[in-house]
């Protein structure tokens, strides 16, 4: 297990994107020719596609707990968070509620849309996830106020894997009569979802964070629920999303989400171990520190800090050996601010630039994760060894933040 | 051998890239970002001029055959170059922050981030020469006196000038264009930029209003004889050796001779007034790493679009120098760089104190 000259690929950023399954691109593939129709197309071809396109609404129903009905499809996640906080804005600014929940930990495409909302007068609670990256059902309870229109939590976290107690926030919500959404991108396909049993009111998901394509997702509403457009044209999608349907990614997503639900089980006791052995591998490089609560988190997320170092040289080195990480969530530039997700459990500025976040899929090995911890712990000690940081840390002249 | 290459996403880094790949070098391409749009006052939402500007470096990169980073550097710049300018002028002095840049992030950040990758060199599409002579590096201008960036280079020392390439030192800026059109380069026919890049139009006294969030407050202009003239709108909005704006009719036009922060005031002069032979200077470095024992005479020049003037050099320790031009030098700026030069060789430089 040589680190510094073999050539090798160990994708360990899952969180960012997945490989397609087989099963993906086979289902996808008589779509781009065979059945190339347009669902809205009176003609027999068109008749085709919308049969293929209201079997899956079915099929991704089924699998949610929900209606085929109240599957909207999208082109991703951020699109279906978008529509389902501006959609829950707009009813409860039409009954002068304009209070909306949510947390400092969520994806920008919450933020930055709550962002917006606040700019319109619209007031935002975000609720502290604490250092272990958690929320609790009784803070959601004690937030909830009379002008409350909307909660808005992400399931698990993208960065550091942590999962809120969905259900119990949603009971509360319901109790209360205000509309929960959940933002459940990293969740769906890994986690068992019943967006009925766990009072959920609106979920998003995403195709490609479960081996589907990209450029899909789908907006799960209950019924009743008013969507509020962020598209106009066509008439698809119930009138609430216009564009012709993106049938093969559709037919993609389908096949994965159930290829990867009926795996959930299998994957989570293979990936736990895995995850595991990072963790105990990792925690063994002194002055680290595990983000997240330990308990409750995806069984694919490892996320650390290393006192010292700059993730960005960390991730260059890593991808060097052949090792395809991250330092928090992919951004349009490919370079990273501390991220506001370790920020907001605590962890300070100095702290948080030196992050690392790997996420797992079914396919890594044991042998990669050896292999992983090894580099890991080899370019810790190499970017140290030239850090002045780290030498004014070891000297004394700084304090050391971390154990 | 491994080179790094800084590509702001002009087209004279490109050409760079291009011509040390070329060269049988191993390649890394990167782009460093060195603030957001929005700590600097350009709003969100007009086009991201930086991120478009790394847009046109991936294009490059990817076309000429090299993996491609972004390196988040704003943390640095901001403490070493932004702050700096913003204290400088704040003190009544007119900076260049591209110095500050070329000094602590291009060649001392950059650099550190190359060797943790393994290259034994940074590439940047400068236009200026490094030669050796068998004992030391020599820094000279460039073979196009008209696009020569030497000025900006001054600070560098024997470890980094050992560390550099400069592949357009020998060319021409046509020339340059054309191997990026010949190559399909993206941006073949972007405009050289001119302003400081996080002060967009020029826009300096608004930058530092922005950036501060304070307002500079009204003074007094003074005559040489200290009589007040008129009212000032706040000392960051003048620089020395400045006419226009000033808002005072005077039979004689009256320029700003000098800015005097405790006070609040500018003092103004006549045009001969302006005028002066000697120039202190400090933070000097020496591109050979040491001082002369004593008076030099070389040619000298205060600001970029200057042509040299000859002057009496005295080092004063290590670090700072007493200029004496032989020829009286109009408005000689406090925060500019005073840049030594013999013949085409850069000796070395520093900051204008007075």
């Amino acid at each position: 297990m040589d680190c510094t000259n073999e050539r090798r690929k160990i994708y360990l950023d899952n969180a960012a994107t997945t490989k397609m399954s087989e099963a993906a691109i086979k289902a996808m593939l008589p779509y781009m020719d065979g059945i190339y129709g347009n669902p809205s197309s009176l003609h027999s071809v068109g008749q085709e596609a919308n049969e293929a396109l209201t079997s899956a609404r079915e099929r991704i129903a089924k699998i949610l707990g929900c209606e085929p009905r109240e599957i909207t499809f999208t082109s991703g996640g951020s699109e279906a968070d978008n529509q389902a906080i501006i959609s829950a804005a707009r009813l409860g600014e039409k009954k002068g509620k304009k209070h909306i929940i949510s947390t400092a930990f969520e994806h920008h495409a919450v933020l930055h849309t709550l962002n917006k909302l606040e700019k319109e007068g619209f007031e935002i609670t975000l609720l502290d996830v604490h250092e272990n990256g958690l929320i609790t059902a009784e803070q959601v309870r004690n937030a909830i106020r009379e002008d409350t229109c909307l909660v808005t939590m992400m399931y698990a976290n993208n960065e550091i894997g942590t999962v809120q107690p969905i259900a119990e926030i949603g009971a509360v919500c319901r109790e209360k009569g205000v509309l929960f959404h959940t933002d459940a991108v990293q969740a769906v396909g890994h986690l068992h979802i019943n967006v009925k049993e766990q009072n959920i009111d609106m979920l998003s998901l995403s195709a490609h964070k479960f081996h589907g394509p990209k450029g899909v997702g789908v907006l799960c509403a209950r019924k009743g629920i008013l969507l509020t457009n962020l598209i106009e044209g066509g008439a698809q999608e119930r009138g609430k999303r216009a564009g012709t349907e993106n049938i093969p990614a559709i037919m993609g997503m389908t096949a994965a989400l159930e290829e990867a639900c009926a795996k959930i089980d299998e994957n989570a006791v293979r990936l736990t171990v895995l995850r595991d052995k990072l963790i105990v591998g990792l925690s063994q490089i002194p002055h680290s520190v595990l983000n997240g609560d330990y308990g409750h988190r995806l069984p694919s997320n490892v996320s650390f800090c290393f006192e010292g170092i700059e993730g960005e040289s960390l991730l260059l080195l890593l991808d060097d050996k052949g090792i395809c990480a991250s330092s928090g969530s992919a951004c349009t530039s490919g370079s990273l601010d501390p991220s506001h997700v370790l920020l907001a459990i605590g962890r300070v500025h100095d702290i948080a630039h030196g992050s690392l976040r790997l996420s797992l899929s079914e396919e890594n090995t044991e042998e990669e994760i050896d292999y992983t911890i090894k580099a890991v712990k080899e370019v810790v000690a190499y970017l140290r060894g030239i850090s002045p940081i780290w030498r004014d840390l070891v000297n004394g002249k700084k304090e050391f933040i971390t154990k | 051998m491994k080179a790094l290459i800084a590509m702001s996403g002009g087209v004279d880094s490109s050409v760079a890239a291009y011509l040390i790949k070329s060269q049988g070098y191993d390649c890394i391409g990167c782009t460093m970002k060195l603030y957001h749009n929005e700590d600097v006052g350009i709003s969100r939402s007009r086009t991201c001029c930086s991120l478009d500007d790394v847009e046109d470096a991936r294009s490059v990169a990817y076309k000429i055959g090299m993996p491609y980073y972004v390196f988040n550097f704003s943390d640095g710049f901001r403490e070493k170059v932004i702050e700096k300018f913003v204290r400088s002028y704040e003190s009544g002095a007119t900076p260049n922050p591209c110095i500050d840049c070329n000094r602590y992030m291009k060649f001392d950040k950059l650099y550190e981030r190359a060797r943790i990758l393994g290259c034994e060199y940074i590439v940047t599409g400068h236009y200026a020469r490094i030669e050796y002579n068998g004992e030391r590096y020599i820094l000279k201008k460039a073979l196009d006196e008209t696009k020569d960036q030497s000025y900006v280079l001054y600070s560098l020392t024997q470890e980094q000038l050992s560390h550099i390439l400069f592949p357009l030192g020998n060319m021409k800026k046509t020339e340059v264009r054309k191997i990026a059109e010949k190559n399909g380069f993206i941006n073949a026919e972007k405009p050289d930029s001119q302003d400081i890049c996080f002060v967009p139009n020029g826009k300096y006294a608004e930058f530092l209003e922005y950036y501060t969030g304070k307002s500079y407050p009204a003074g007094d202009f003074l005559s040489t004889d200290g009589a007040v003239l008129g009212k000032h709108k706040g000392i960051i909005r003048y620089t020395v050796g400045q006419h226009k704006g000033l808002g005072i009719s005077t039979e004689e036009p009256l320029y700003v001779k000098e800015i005097h922060t405790e006070e609040n005031t500018v003092t103004l002069c006549k045009e001969q007034e302006l005028y002066s032979r000697e120039v202190i200077v400090r933070d000097f470095s020496w591109i050979s790493g040491v001082a002369p024992r004593g008076e030099i005479r070389c040619k000298a020049k205060v600001r970029y679009r200057q042509k040299e003037q000859w002057a009496t050099v005295t080092p004063i320790g290590e670090t700072s120098v007493k200029l004496v031009f032989d020829e009286p030098q109009r408005a000689t700026t406090p925060g500019q760089a005073a840049v030594l030069y013999d013949g085409d060789i850069v000796f070395g430089g520093g900051t204008v104190v007075k």
